[in-house]
């Protein structure tokens, strides 16, 4: 089960998650990111306080926007990680091309 | 100890199966951390086998049988859809699956670094793949 939330905050998007992303589902977090980009969004903050599993389904659909991103100077950070799904990111070195965050307060600090 | 599980090729099936996996490995010898990554490193070749040797058919299945000894912990995943050999499929560079927008690749690179040990064989139409992972302690 994938779950989804967004706001705003201080000019961030901030999209949370809650549950599990796998297979099934990626493509609902797909979407959502599309509906920021689409919306203007200049800042993202993808807040994974809540989020007890991602499979590389949604590991790839953050990969896939990351060079449009660059090119279009879109930020998009990522925080609140449990440390076993920190550990993913890690394993795939994706904390090398993502910025990755302890808590929402120091993304949108930074 | 042994444990199985048939598994319908449909993803929706992938949730039943990580709740298997984590109930299999209660006791084992393995931290919370690896349980998880096992975990993800299973659902992966079975995605795989279900997106891409059984186009998502519900009427196929995978089966999963679970193994332990004093030393390590093998999952062996069957099928008899079209053979999947991960061996041949060198884990692709991060940067390039960045470049080139690819979705697929990334599940490979976290299988190869999660196991230890990956063997694969294809016999009488049913291809079986055995993850290995061993006990540190």
């Amino acid at each position: 089960m994938l779950r989804l939330e967004k706001s705003t905050e201080n000019q961030s998007e901030i999209l949370s998650l809650f549950g599990e992303v796998d297979a099934s589902n990626s493509v609902i977090l797909d979407e959502a990111i599309q509906d920021l980009v689409e919306g203007g969004a200049q800042s993202i903050i993808v807040d994974g306080t809540q989020l007890d599993y991602i499979s590389s389904a949604g590991l790839g659909v953050f990969m896939s926007y990351l060079e449009d991103f660059n090119d279009k100077g879109i930020t998009m950070k990522i925080c609140g990680l449990s440390p076993k799904v920190y550990e993913v990111f890690k394993i795939l070195g994706l904390d090398q091309l993502i910025p990755i965050y302890q808590d929402r307060a120091s993304a949108a600090a930074k | 100890m042994k444990h199985r599980l048939n598994i319908a090729c449909q993803t929706s099936a992938l949730s039943e199966l990580r709740t298997f996996l984590q109930r299999s490995m209660v006791g084992v010898s393995l931290s919370e951390i690896e349980k998880h990554q096992v975990t993800l490193a299973v659902e992966e070749v079975c995605a795989n086998l279900i997106i891409h040797s059984h186009d998502c058919n519900p009427q196929d299945y995978i089966r999963l049988e679970i193994k332990d000894s004093a030393q390590k912990l093998i999952f062996e995943i069957s099928d008899q859809g079209e053979a999947f050999n991960i061996l041949n499929y060198e884990a692709p560079d991060l940067k390039k699956v960045m470049v080139e927008k690819r979705k697929g690749g990334l599940g490979i690179i976290l299988v190869k670094k999660i196991m230890d040990e990956i063997e694969f064989e294809s016999e009488n139409g049913t291809n079986t793949c055995r993850l290995i992972k061993w006990f540190r302690s």
